[in-house]
């Protein structure tokens, strides 16, 4: 599977460059734009500092092409400059894809129903101070992203949205009496890393209050965190089975809760 | 102006219908109280401060009078006759005494609750005073400092640090901002008590507090005198203590209030009774002070889609004016939300904008409205995303809106930089001098594309608001008729803080704000007896 994949996604070997540069509009010309500001006034000697800090970076030849006061104290700019880096593009692995298949939400009821014999209890929150229930509610809700429905929608899978501002210890509590099968957060503040702490936070609580647990499904509800700003980090750092990031829609959550949850479901061929 | 050639009919059906779905919400706000409808009654009378872990002076008070004898009669009688009898000098002794369970409270009878009552009514006679000269005071800044034409330009600063807020807002005034917002901290709306003194750390915003409110609107009335023009600072009277922040709004001059009558219910999961009652009192006391509210319909498209649900919007914005007027606002005073959220992806997207756009202008032809760019469309390309709030301020422009929030083309990536939010007033300085009076031109084709839609947005409207009409508006919320988001009346927080009146409930204040025009004092202030105190 894997195989066939990796043959449909990548083109011809000869079709690309081993070493690039970036591509203004002439192979190998390296040309990239940037923009910035600095906290002096504007002026020649600003722009001598944007163009130092254009040279610092890698940037030679780099040209001010727009610099603007805004206020007296700080000066935006946008520079373009040849970079002088070289990336070596055959040396880097072609990244695993999704490790799980998507499925039609008829086949997400079927795998419940078929393997669990009772719906699948979710429970979703956003916890800490976040207030901003878009991501947790675009995948639970029935209304749903990008045209799929939301979690909610599926015959087979109970939702309980907690909706903002749910404490760590609320969560935990809820999803110990619901007997939840996943706990789903959602995090979009970011302020002084607030998503990584509360998710963290969240993490080690189900840990501590499911002692026994083999993993997830196996004594413990698989930890699901969301949010945009997740990239930085690794799901073995947040304590959690799975990050999602911007984007992502309920089907790819219901197909990966099928994955990580129901792991002898055999989806049915196409027909 | 009527270039949708509206039925005035249906439009007139439109607002029957919102006064019928807001009667029974309105009788209940007139026959309950909350704890923050008391607590704002005890600010009004000047009881500021908190004990040594923040928890205010107002709320040991409440809570010691409900303890006591229950807050179905007000705290007015209690508080007052005790102030009588105790040997302290202020509301501000009692309360520290009341906290240290040193205080019996109870119902006054007779002459007792006569001169209670006075006492109270007198107290209530000056903090409403205040609230009347901060107005006068605008009034005077307004006439003698300039105030700018519309559409006004809204920006946000949001640094968690008033004294970083104050030069980033200070700067956002000389960049050409008419109204300065200062969001709050988003821990704030759930909590039951409202923080005092300066704040310097918050969660994607600052603390709303009363010397936050003071420390801003002062530095901007600096920039205002700087630039020659009024520039308007803008908080959020939401979440449990609505009543009390409207209050500190009005004590501190501030000139709109974020004061929406289902958001807080919605978004924040707040118990939709206890919502409505402090909703009333808020709107009540923003009617008296001056300010502008701002809906904030903009936030049921972030949840549910900007075409299907363009009828919610409007369904909304009709129960706010209803709400708002019933509570003594002017049309002037409403400023009535919207937002350019409709996927661009697809066909005659910015013709559907230009329609609700200019069907919301329509229907409210003297509110001040407030447009909300783009945020769910906003993908991290900030090119496009430039792109888009150009066309987002061009429908602004051609619609003639007269609140614009400025859209960020990092909107959805990080809090606004200094440089995002300087090319995000370049975008719409250009749109608003390129396009000049264009609204005059903008006419659309008689039954064309752009009326046909707005016809049916109001007609959707109508069915719809027929149908809260019969199941009741607390039905229509608990089953998830706005922002598709489920909440049941008995649901949510803030549900234990809502108390029936007993029928000798006395609050001098609402008193007051229930049989007297808001808009008397205006212009001509009269100072009332016994204000030396202040």
């Amino acid at each position: 599977m894997k195989q066939r994949q990796a043959a449909t996604d990548v083109p011809e070997a000869q079709d690309i460059p081993s070493i690039i540069r970036p591509y203004g509009d002439t192979t190998g010309d390296a040309m990239v734009q940037m923009s910035f500001t600095l906290p002096v006034p504007a002026g020649r000697r600003a722009e001598i500092a944007a163009l130092r800090l254009a040279g610092q970076m890698g940037l030679d030849p780099a040209s001010v092409v727009h610099s603007k006061p805004m206020g007296p104290n700080f000066t935006f700019f946008i520079v373009y400059g040849k970079v002088n880096h070289l990336i070596d593009y055959a040396g880097i692995e072609v990244p695993a894809g999704r490790e799980y298949p998507l499925l039609a939400a008829k086949e997400v009821d079927l795998a419940i129903r078929t393997v669990l014999n009772r719906r699948l209890v979710v429970v979703g929150a956003c916890i800490g101070t976040d207030a901003h229930t878009v991501g947790i509610d675009a995948i639970l809700n029935v209304k749903g992203f990008a045209g799929e429905k939301g979690l909610e929608y599926h015959r087979e899978i109970q939702v309980i949205n907690m909706g903002a501002q749910v404490t760590v210890a609320e969560l935990v509590e809820r999803a110990k009496a619901e007997n939840a099968d996943a706990v789903l957060v959602s995090q979009v503040v970011t302020q002084k890393n607030a998503h990584i702490h509360n998710t963290k936070q969240m993490a080690a609580a189900f840990h501590d209050a499911y002692p026994t647990a083999v993993g997830p499904g196996m004594g413990r509800p698989l930890l699901i965190a969301g949010g945009p700003r997740f990239d930085t980090v690794t799901e073995e750092e947040l304590g959690v089975d799975r990050i999602f990031g911007k984007g992502t829609t309920p089907g790819e959550v219901a197909a990966y809760l099928v994955h990580a949850l129901l792991p002898n479901w055999i989806p049915s061929e196409p027909s | 102006m009527t270039k949708l050639d509206l039925d005035p009919q249906v439009v007139r059906k439109a607002r029957r219908l919102a006064e019928r779905a807001a009667a029974p919400i309105i009788e209940m706000a007139r026959t309950h109280t909350t704890v923050s409808v008391e607590r704002a009654q005890l600010r009004l009378g000047g009881l500021s401060g908190a004990d040594s872990d923040g928890l205010p002076w107002v709320n040991h008070l409440v809570d010691a009078v409900r303890d006591q004898v229950g807050l179905e009669h007000g705290v007015a009688l209690p508080v007052w006759d005790a102030l009588r009898n105790e040997p302290y000098d202020d509301l501000a002794g009692l309360a520290r005494a009341a906290a240290l369970g040193a205080v019996t409270f109870r119902i006054p009878k007779g002459s007792d609750a006569d001169a209670a009552a006075e006492l109270a009514r007198r107290s209530a006679r000056e903090g409403i005073g205040r609230v009347d000269r901060r107005r006068a005071e605008r009034d005077t800044m307004l006439r003698e400092v300039g105030d700018p034409a519309q559409p006004w330009i809204y920006l946000i600063v949001a640094t968690g640090d008033i004294y970083e807020d104050i030069p980033q807002a200070q700067a956002a005034a000389r960049e050409g901002a008419d109204v300065v917002a200062v969001i709050r901290s988003t821990g704030q709306s759930l909590l039951d008590f409202v923080p005092e003194g300066a704040t310097r750390e918050g969660y994607a915003g600052t603390y709303a507090t009363q010397e936050n409110f003071r420390l801003m609107r002062s530095a901007l009335d600096d920039v205002s005198k700087e630039l020659g023009r009024y520039v308007r600072l803008t908080n959020y009277a939401s979440g449990l203590c609505m009543p009390e922040i409207a209050t500190l709004a009005g004590l501190e001059r501030l000139d709109m209030m974020l004061n929406d009558c289902m958001y807080g219910i919605i978004f924040r999961d707040i118990n939709p009774r206890r919502t409505f009652i402090d909703q009333r009192f808020s709107r009540q006391i923003h009617a008296r002070a001056g300010i502008v509210i701002n809906t904030g319909e903009d936030n049921y498209l972030t949840t549910a889609d900007a075409v299907d649900a363009a009828h919610t919007v409007v369904v909304s914005q009709l129960l706010n004016e209803r709400f708002g007027k019933e509570a003594g606002l002017t049309d002037r005073q409403l400023g009535l939300g919207h937002a350019f959220e409709i996927n661009p992806a697809i066909p005659d997207s910015f013709r559907l904008e230009l329609a609700h756009a200019q069907l919301v202008r329509e229907l409210f032809p003297d509110a001040p409205l407030k447009y909300m760019p783009p945020t769910k469309h906003m993908t991290g390309n900030v090119f496009a995303g430039y792109l888009l709030d150009a066309f987002f301020n061009l429908a602004g422009i051609m619609t003639g809106q007269s609140i614009i929030l400025i859209g960020m083309m990092t909107e959805g990536i990080h809090t606004p930089w200094l440089s995002d939010r300087d090319l995000a007033l370049e975008n719409v300085r250009y749109v608003r001098e390129a396009c000049g009076a264009l609204a005059e031109d903008f006419v659309p084709r008689p039954d064309g594309f752009v009326v046909q839609r707005a016809r049916q947005v109001l007609s959707e409207s109508v069915d719809l608001m027929e149908r809260i009409c019969d199941d009741t508006l607390l039905t229509a919320i608990a089953d998830g008729t706005f922002g598709v988001t489920r909440r049941p009346a008995d649901g949510g927080k803030g549900l234990d803080g809502v108390i029936e009146r007993a029928d000798a409930y006395l609050n001098p204040v609402i008193d007051i704000l229930d049989s007297e025009d808001p808009h008397a004092a205006a212009g001509g202030v009269p100072t009332p007896a016994g204000s030396a105190r202040e």
